[in-house]
């Protein structure tokens, strides 16, 4: 195996975004020997994105918020199918892990008093996201990224791919990558793999990810025989940017509603109102001078007596309710609603809180926020579903394997509340890092790889190049794309789904055909055209178990059922590979203690 | 309507602008354009980006010789009918068409003395005021594109990367030295390893950064006094030499 670049690590990192960096630098501390492996550049992924903030009850801005009301906020958010342990282990180590970035040296907005800002945000009771005006993910990831170039024990392979894992009897072993720039391959051995690569996003055209975000890490673990729970809770964030067409599906921060935004419809009225679930009828304002009250006081800095406007619903019901007003024939001139904070914000305040979102669409838009309202619309954020994880080590159900952050399943059920994703990549990106390192610690001997195995895949990662004047691979990806939106988007239906799942697999047949120019050395067609393998699985995967919940729930809408159904309220629909198969079934969910039983009930 | 990107293409020993046509969308950015010639055209033209939404700071480039990032670059900023040219950074090697190795400022990074806080307050956490935070966001805020290094001429024009670490990291020290709560001095990092002195103030990098960071002005002016302060001033020259350090 000369032909390849080879190493050894105790633990290998696949993904450079705030789960990975958080797992490596732990994983380092502990004293093993680790590697992070990314696609981009280091410091470029997609929690560079982030804008609202990182969910932590540290009540330095409201002294009534405790782990407690977070826990039940993140379990009332993600309509009680959340992983209950994982939900209580955010909630009560997110203070301590902000300290902490603090302390490597972090810098968030402060109170008046000096202390750590908070910002309200959707589904939160309290204000609870410390952020850094609208660019809290650059904030951390720089924080994170300059914590791990400084530790001696990481090494950190840019601009790499990981294409498969290995295994031993069952185990990790080792993956097979490549590098970009080169197109060489880099054989990692390995005892341990934290997954951290993020999202699923580019299974959709609009969407708010970047090409990275192709389900690597659900369709590695998938292959190599894990579990996978949640994959039909597929979130759409409720503001995204319609116009112009090339600026679709970009983010516009949860953060405007936070800081008091309003959504109307081409009626001009504030159509939320209309909106609340039964679930949360009696926590927001019924009338729009209840909720100016709401924000009034926010402004001023006082606790908020009156209930939040239903803006600050979770994103499930806002960007249901933004999709149903266009639908009925209220919606902008482009295809969305409005989204006002102009007529709500001085200019100047707008303009500091929402420094990115003001530039992004003075520069795209010809918009300026100060005056005019925004147009949006839902697009495709998040990936509640994903690897099944042990809540305290966050191990897989295949030894060796580990993820954390967006690829990990369980913590948000059926739908995440904004600021709960940056909690989530420091909480159990360092679990992840101690529990891959624990484990790594615990192997004796060196990890082993097969090397028939290795060669079978280069020949199948290099077979593009042999299908010179094949389709592009590009147009294979955005057929998908337009298909997963047209059949497995906001609005699900038996027949549309089952028409999604013949599609795929003309689609796969389509992807094996596809051919790519050029060599090997930095070729974007053929990374695309390796890519897609993931894109199919993933996609497979939430089209499989959306057809299995025959239930509306959190993000997951079934139009024949548009109904909660306590039966599938006990219970994950969960995808595995059997053979060449993908096997769906339901397990029941553990049920929640007694303790956090109460807490949920708001009895404690 | 459409309009005619003229690309290099190549690597590190050879190349050539090559011509794509390609149509015009309302709003489009040049990312846009380049992401169609891949689609259409050039599966195999590599570039980088990755937010879209000048957030990551990935897709720097040369347009029409200048700087930018392709992402927050409009088509219609350019006459209409006219080609636009698209070139890598020039200040690092071509690996291909428009991707250059920019690995030598992760070794710049990796070599900044680290953030060192002071002790916290009885109650484990720190006070800060707004003012200061704000004041040190405005060097947090880069998003290491590069195209400040990429316009200086220490680097640019005379390739004094072994002797300077460029405007980025000039704004990154600046960014540690105003921290709030870093207690370390970088003074003798930024004389010796940064090279400070190389910097001769005439604002390129100001002009080219897509954040707004007024490098020159906030950053570098400042640190620059910081080392005259500490290395010129014949009082503070005595009292080290008493001290004993160097």
């Amino acid at each position: 195996m000369d032909r390849f670049e080879t190493r050894t690590y105790d633990v290998l990192v696949i993904g450079a975004g705030g789960a990975g960096l958080r797992a490596a630098i732990e994983a380092a501390e502990q004293g093993v020997s680790v590697a992070v492996v990314c696609k981009s550049l280091l410091g470029k992924a997609h929690t560079v994105m982030a804008e609202g903030g990182v969910a932590a009850a540290l009540a330095t801005t409201d002294g009534r918020d405790s782990w407690k009301v977070h826990f039940r906020d993140t379990m009332r958010g993600g309509k009680l199918l959340n992983d209950w342990r994982m939900a209580q282990l955010l909630a009560q180590e997110a203070p301590a892990r902000v300290r902490e970035l603090e302390a490597w040296g972090a810098l968030f907005d402060r109170t008046s008093d000096g202390r750590i800002l908070q910002r309200n945000f959707g589904g939160h009771q309290y204000p609870r996201l410390a952020h850094v005006g609208d660019r809290t993910g650059l904030e951390m990831i720089r924080t994170l990224q300059d914590r791990t170039v400084q530790a001696p024990r990481i090494d950190v392979l840019m601009e790499s791919t990981v294409a498969r894992l290995l295994t031993d009897g069952g185990r990790i072993s080792g993956a097979l990558a490549y590098r970009r720039e080169s197109g060489r391959f880099l054989l990692l051995r390995t005892k341990a793999v934290v997954l951290a690569t993020g999202g699923i996003g580019r299974a959709y055209r609009i969407n708010s990810n970047s090409w990275e975000y192709t389900g690597d890490g659900h369709a590695l673990a998938y292959d190599a025989g894990a579990d996978l729970i949640g994959m039909e809770f597929v979130q759409f964030h409720p503001t995204g940017m319609v116009w112009p067409l090339s600026v679709r599906g970009i983010l516009v921060t949860e953060g405007v509603r936070g800081e008091g935004g309003v959504l109307k419809n081409s009626r001009g009225e504030r159509f939320m109102f209309r909106y609340v679930p039964e679930m949360f009828r009696g926590d927001f304002a019924d009338t729009e001078e209840e909720a100016d009250r709401w924000v009034a006081d926010v402004i001023a800095g006082r606790k908020a007596e009156a209930r939040r406007p239903p803006e600050l619903l979770t994103r499930d019901v806002v960007a249901r309710a933004i999709a149903q007003e266009v639908r009925e024939g209220r919606g902008s001139p482009h295809g969305g609603a409005f989204l006002d904070i102009a007529s709500r914000r001085k200019p100047e305040e707008i303009r500091k809180k929402l420094p990115s979102m003001y530039q992004q669409f003075l520069e795209l838009a010809d918009v300026d926020i100060t005056r005019e309202p925004m147009e949006v619309f839902p697009t495709t954020h998040y990936m509640m579903g994903g690897v099944k994880v042990d809540p305290e080590t966050q191990s897989a159900t295949v030894p060796g394997l580990f993820a954390a952050g967006e690829v990990a399943g369980g913590l948000h059920g059926a739908n995440r509340l904004g600021g709960n994703s940056l909690s989530d990549l420091l909480v159990f990106g360092r679990r992840a890092g101690l529990g891959a390192a624990t484990y790594a610690r615990a192997q004796t001997g060196e990890p082993q790889v097969d090397a028939a195995r290795v060669e079978a895949v280069t020949v199948e990662l290099l077979a593009p190049f042999e299908r010179k004047g094949g389709e592009s691979p590009y147009a294979v990806q955005e057929a998908l794309q337009d298909m997963m939106g047209t059949y497995v988007g906001i609005a699900r239906t038996a027949d549309d789904l089952q028409g999604a799942l013949a599609e795929l697999e003309r689609l796969r047949g389509r992807a094996n055909r596809v051919g790519v120019d050029g060599n090997r050395q930095y070729n974007p067609g053929w990374h695309t055209a390796l890519d897609l393998r993931n894109l199919l699985t993933v996609s497979e995967a939430v089209a499989r178990a959306a057809l299995a919940r025959r239930e509306s729930r959190g993000a997951h809408t079934r139009v024949e059922y548009p109904d909660s159904d306590p039966q599938f309220g006990r219970v994950n629909v969960v995808v595995r590979r059997e053979g060449d198969a993908m096997a769906v079934r339901e397990e029941p969910i553990v049920p929640l203690a007694g303790d956090l039983k109460a807490i949920l009930e708001g009895k404690d | 309507m459409e309009t005619v990107l003229k690309i290099f293409r190549g690597d590190g020993t050879a190349g050539a602008f090559r011509d794509y046509t390609v149509p015009l969308q309302p709003g489009m950015v040049v990312l846009d354009a380049v992401h169609w010639v891949q689609a259409h055209q050039a599966s195999d033209l590599a570039c980088r980006w990755n937010c879209k939404a000048g957030r990551c700071g990935s897709c720097s480039a040369e347009v029409n010789g200048k700087p930018r990032l392709m992402c927050m670059t409009r088509m219609d900023h350019f006459p209409p009918g006219e080609a636009i040219t698209l070139a890598p950074m020039k200040a690092f090697p071509v690996l291909k068409d428009l991707v250059c190795d920019v690995s030598w400022n992760y070794g710049v990074n990796r070599r900044i003395p680290a953030f060192r806080p002071r002790p916290p307050e009885p109650d484990g956490t720190w006070r800060m005021q707004q003012d200061d935070i704000d004041r040190v966001q405005e060097f947090r805020k880069c998003i290491e594109c590069f195209l400040c290094q990429d316009v200086c001429h220490v680097l640019r024009d005379h390739d004094r990367k072994d002797q300077f670490a460029g405007p980025r990291f000039l704004v990154r020290l600046a960014g540690l030295e105003m921290h709030p709560l870093d207690a370390a001095s970088r003074t003798a990092h930024l004389k010796e390893e940064a090279g400070i002195g190389f910097c001769n103030i005439t604002k390129c990098c100001t002009e080219v950064c897509p954040e707004s960071i007024h490098i020159t002005d906030n950053a570098i002016i400042p640190l620059k006094e910081r080392v005259v302060d500490d290395f010129y001033d014949p009082l503070r020259r005595l009292w080290r030499r008493l001290r004993g350090t160097s």
